[in-house]
């Protein structure tokens, strides 16, 4: 499931939304995260339907003024609306977005399945992004921030984040 | 009020996670490792992000221009309807998985049940929430064997707080005239089922964390209908102090 074909968004505000980073991972755009679920103009005023990726993430009122600053520099308003349903889901990230993370140092989340069997240490299967051995383990089921778990390389010894899969 | 009932509803279950969140927030950089005081801040922060769901809900429905603000930080003493529970204070990291644990079994059971729920925004709430809350119980989960199927030391600390919090656990069940009125509608969770399965699962957990089961049969309970712990007087010193001393402030 692709961004594209599951929200409403005009085509020609997509060159602003680009502008508009996600706070905690600045490599990621607001549609490469999959967080604006509507975005549409009428009359002049943009409609935006934002939803959180954990219910506590502080970076929504963030994304939120920015999209109001972003929007207001072509002399346009904005109203934004939070919504909860459907719930966010990593699917939601761009195959863009995920490629973006990983270069920026944050392994993908991976299936359902495969994320419960890591989280739990049964399996290795998260890759190091630093030298791509799957020789990893564990840390912290809760990493820097609400979406990310701590994971570190028993091959470089370095410590990466895992952006944990969340359907 | 029309939906007095739906109202005094959420904010029972809103206060549950604000009061927890809290608690958990006030370990912010007091963790024992690194690690788990990233862990609990952010099990506070998914509780905070819950409970500020339900209340900025409750305040669309009481109107009059109230703000999730004012319910979180303007209520008395007598109005939070949380649990005796989730107020209990941080005595140390054993305790606070313990009381973590407790609630979180509770709080998945709930959240499961509150999915079905035919008010759409409660069950959105849940659908996020639950996801969260599952991390949680894992968590606290894992450090209740970890600590009890630890040295001695860790089980006679863990042992200890598992007996002084089984007291608390009883009132998770009781239903307020809210809960039987939101029950019968299909809207809220008939917690007094949830019961014979919550003690059955975390009484499987105690037991393989080599700890034993406490007997008493002693609940204390009285948080559902505002009456609270000594500890609760306290908290909400913390908690309301910003927004007493410095009203209407914004972040």
């Amino acid at each position: 499931m692709t961004l594209t074909q599951t929200a409403n968004i005009d085509t020609h505000l997509i060159p602003i939304l680009e502008q508009v980073s996600d706070p905690e991972i600045p490599v990621l755009t607001v549609l490469d995260l999959g967080v604006i679920r509507e975005a549409v103009e009428i009359n002049d005023v943009i409609h935006i339907k934002l939803t959180p990726t954990y219910s506590g993430c502080p970076a929504m009122d963030v994304i939120g003024d920015d999209l109001e600053k972003a929007f207001s520099e072509i002399g346009k308003k904005v109203t934004i609306e939070l919504v909860l349903a459907p719930a966010w889901s990593t699917d939601w990230i761009s195959e863009v977005g995920l490629k973006k993370m990983e270069e920026y140092g944050i392994a993908r989340p991976l299936s359902e399945t495969a994320d419960k069997e890591v989280l739990l240490g049964n399996k290795k299967l998260v890759k190091c992004t630093n030298c791509g051995s799957t020789n990893t383990h564990l840390v912290s089921q809760f990493g820097s921030t609400a979406c990310k778990a701590l994971f570190k390389c028993d091959a470089c010894q370095e410590p990466f984040d895992y952006f944990k899969c969340l359907k | 009020m029309k939906n007095e009932n739906l109202y005094n509803y959420i904010l029972g279950i809103a206060d549950n996670s604000l009061i927890l969140g809290q608690r958990l927030g006030e370990l912010c950089g007091h963790g024992p490792t690194l690690e788990t005081d990233i862990a609990g801040t952010n099990i506070s922060l998914d509780l905070i992000g819950q409970c500020r769901n339900y209340y900025q809900y409750a305040a669309k429905i009481k109107g009059e221009e109230k703000t999730e603000d004012d319910l979180a930080f303007l209520r008395l003493e007598r109005e939070y309807k949380n649990v005796l529970l989730v107020e209990q204070p941080n005595t140390h990291f054993g305790y606070v998985m313990g009381r973590q644990f407790l609630f979180d079994v509770y709080h998945l059971m709930f959240m499961t049940e509150l999915l079905k729920s035919k008010d759409e925004t409660l069950a959105a709430i849940a659908k996020k929430g639950i996801k969260e809350v599952s991390y949680h119980k894992r968590f606290s989960g894992d450090w209740v064997k970890r600590l009890g199927d630890g040295t001695d030391e860790s089980n006679a600390k863990m042992q200890e707080a598992i007996d002084d919090l089984w007291t608390y656990t009883d009132e998770l069940f009781d239903m307020t005239a809210a809960d039987k009125a939101m029950a019968a509608e299909g809207i809220g969770v008939d917690v007094s089922k949830l019961k014979d399965a919550y003690y059955k699962e975390v009484s499987e957990v105690i037991q393989e964390a080599n700890l034993k089961l406490p007997e008493s049969k002693y609940f204390i309970r009285g948080g559902k209908k505002g009456v609270h712990s000594e500890h609760m007087g306290y908290l909400l010193a913390d908690l309301q102090y910003m927004q007493r001393t410095y009203p209407n402030m914004e972040w």
